[in-house]
């Protein structure tokens, strides 16, 4: 991992035209990931409208441009219009920092997710993955940033001064920490046969269509990794930080106009960052499923997977009710945990089985002699 | 060059954000201080090109550890009147302590042990050195004893914690969810011919 290098050396040792144009690359390119991610966050919006919708048998929203495809801009239209109240004996500047704490983690997680590769039709000699920071602890970084996101939820219902926020704030804590553990030893069982905390690397070792895919040999850690996800991001049913059947709208409840809208923007980043995630590491990433389809380009693959893992999404919301507060923590660290210990120990002695025998006499100095990662 | 000037400003940064936990008079405050802190450690890491430290250091007690103590403070009534009380009397202890931190600190800068010639910097072998997979063959090769202890340790402290403070209350009703999800419509519906 070399890429701060990169970094103080770009800064460094370029002139100055040679730096500015640098910086202007390291610009598009961030551009070139944040304005789809905003305009996808929009547009889920709508599609979780619709979906939800016709899921119902209703229309869904359907007045504003063709098929209602305008909703969006008029939705950002009216909450930017709206009026920010902020109530009197909050504290106001964490009032004011939690939306904005809450939004730049969802959105920094997208620096490292690799888009694809790519050798720019022929220009360069192999192919490099598309990504703003190829990091070797990929993984990890996502992790770490998407950990940070609690930090906007619990400001938020500190701040506000209201007893709504603040039991929303708790609840939003409690469920975030304990689904992390499950997401994070499910993860483990992916590093185990991967070898490598690269999500570049985690893609090209899935390689070579479906059946190569992690989510056959760790279905189950696929299935707790996306639950789990829609836990951590309060997507419903796992959404008891925000019921309104009890909390009114839990930690957000206090807020108006843009800065309500910039934690619906965070949650929904969120939610598609965990879709990617999936696919990347359970489904494949950019390969295609069979050799014969790889004329299309992996891009578009990951970007398909996504959308159908974020309508899965949108199904459970349309269709399973909420939790009950003690079940979302009972289903976390008494159902989740133990299934992904258990798994880890199973897919740990599958992939060692041939060196077990070596691997238990610790006298030799075989430990450490099968090196997946080479 | 260019990296002394980052190292200064993470370390400044760290001091700074380090003074603003104790001199800042909101709790809530201090804790966002004491994460400042972290960032700024972490970034050391870095430049040291300790990747692995630094993301874990971010992962652990930012997102972790500053988490439960935000949670508990939190729910805690905050007192901002009667915060500078009786520093005084903390000062004797407090100082002896940053006096004797303050002698290893320079007794291990000053030993020999930590120059760069016997610790090489990862980053300087350029790019074919993976710290992850050297930190993990170390930790479970070597020093797997040492490892092993840490973490029965730990398990050892979650258990007592969790002994120390769970109360099964007599009075209150819990329900049995392993009874609930095995419940089958015919144990409640019956059908009766009238």
């Amino acid at each position: 991992m070399s890429s701060v290098y990169d970094f103080i050396g770009g800064l460094v040792g370029f002139g100055l035209l040679e730096g500015t144009i640098q910086v202007l690359i390291w610009a598009l390119e961030i551009l070139a990931i944040a304005v789809p991610v905003a305009l996808t966050v929009a547009y889920t919006t709508y599609a979780e409208r619709r979906v939800i919708g016709w899921i119902q048998v209703r229309q869904g929203c359907n007045r504003v441009g063709p098929y209602g495809l305008l909703q969006p801009l008029a939705d950002g239209l009216k909450l930017f219009m709206k009026e920010t109240i902020i109530p009197a004996r909050a504290n106001k500047f964490l009032f004011v920092a939690a939306p904005v704490m809450a939004l730049t983690p969802a959105m920094l997680a997208f620096a490292v997710v690799p888009f694809g590769e790519t050798s720019l039709f022929g220009f360069w000699d192999e192919p490099h993955v598309m990504a703003i920071a190829n990091l070797n602890v990929g993984i990890l970084y996502i992790m770490a940033i998407s950990s940070l996101a609690i930090y906007g939820i619990l400001m938020a219902g500190w701040a506000s001064n209201s007893k709504y926020a603040l039991i929303g704030a708790i609840r939003a804590t409690s469920q975030m920490i304990s689904y992390e553990i499950a997401m994070g030893f499910s993860i483990v069982c992916v590093l185990i046969l991967a070898g490598s905390l690269g999500l570049s690397d985690i893609v090209h070792a899935q390689d070579g269509g479906i059946l190569h895919w992690y989510f056959i040999p760790l279905f189950p850690m696929f299935i707790v990794y996306f639950i789990s996800g829609a836990a951590e991001t309060n997507r419903s049913p796992f959404d008891l930080p925000e019921g309104e059947a009890e909390l009114v709208a839990g930690f957000f409840v206090e807020y108006s106009g843009m800065w309500f809208a910039i934690f619906a923007l965070a949650e929904y980043a969120a939610m598609i960052l965990i879709a990617l995630m999936t696919s990347i590491l359970f489904l494949g990433g950019w390969h295609p499923p069979f050799e014969f389809l790889s004329f299309i380009p992996g891009t578009v693959w990951l970007l398909l997977k996504t959308s159908m893992l974020i309508f899965v999404f949108i199904w459970f919301r349309a269709t399973f009710p909420r939790y009950r507060y003690d079940q979302v923590m009972r289903l976390g660290w008494k159902v989740f945990l133990p299934w992904t210990l258990a798994w880890i120990a199973v897919i740990g002695l599958a992939t060692y089985a041939e060196q077990i025998h070596e691997n238990l006499s610790f006298i030799s100095d075989v430990i450490g002699f099968y090196q997946p990662w080479r | 060059m260019i990296e002394a000037g980052f190292f200064y400003l993470f370390g400044g940064m760290a001091i700074l954000s380090a003074l603003g936990v104790i001199i800042s008079g909101n709790t809530m405050y201090s804790v966002m201080w004491l994460i400042l802190c972290f960032f700024n450690a972490s970034g050391l890491f870095f430049l040291l090109g300790a990747e692995f430290l630094g993301i874990i250091l971010i992962l652990i007690y930012v997102g972790a550890v500053m988490v439960l103590f935000m949670f508990v403070i939190m729910m805690l009534e905050v007192n901002k009147t009667a915060k500078r009380e009786g520093w005084l009397q903390y000062l004797p202890v407090g100082g002896m302590i940053a006096l004797i931190l303050f002698i290893e600190l320079v007794a291990a800068a000053t030993s020999g042990i930590f120059t760069t010639d016997k610790m090489a910097m990862m980053s300087h072998y350029g790019g074919e050195v993976n710290n992850t997979v050297e930190i993990g063959k170390v930790l479970y090769t070597e020093l797997l004893l040492g490892f092993e202890i840490a973490a029965i340790i730990l398990l050892v402290a979650l258990v007592g914690s969790i002994v120390l403070t769970l109360r099964e209350r007599q009075d209150a009703k819990y329900q049995n969810i392993s009874e609930q999800v095995k419940a089958r419509k015919e144990d409640r519906l019956r059908k009766v011919s009238m």
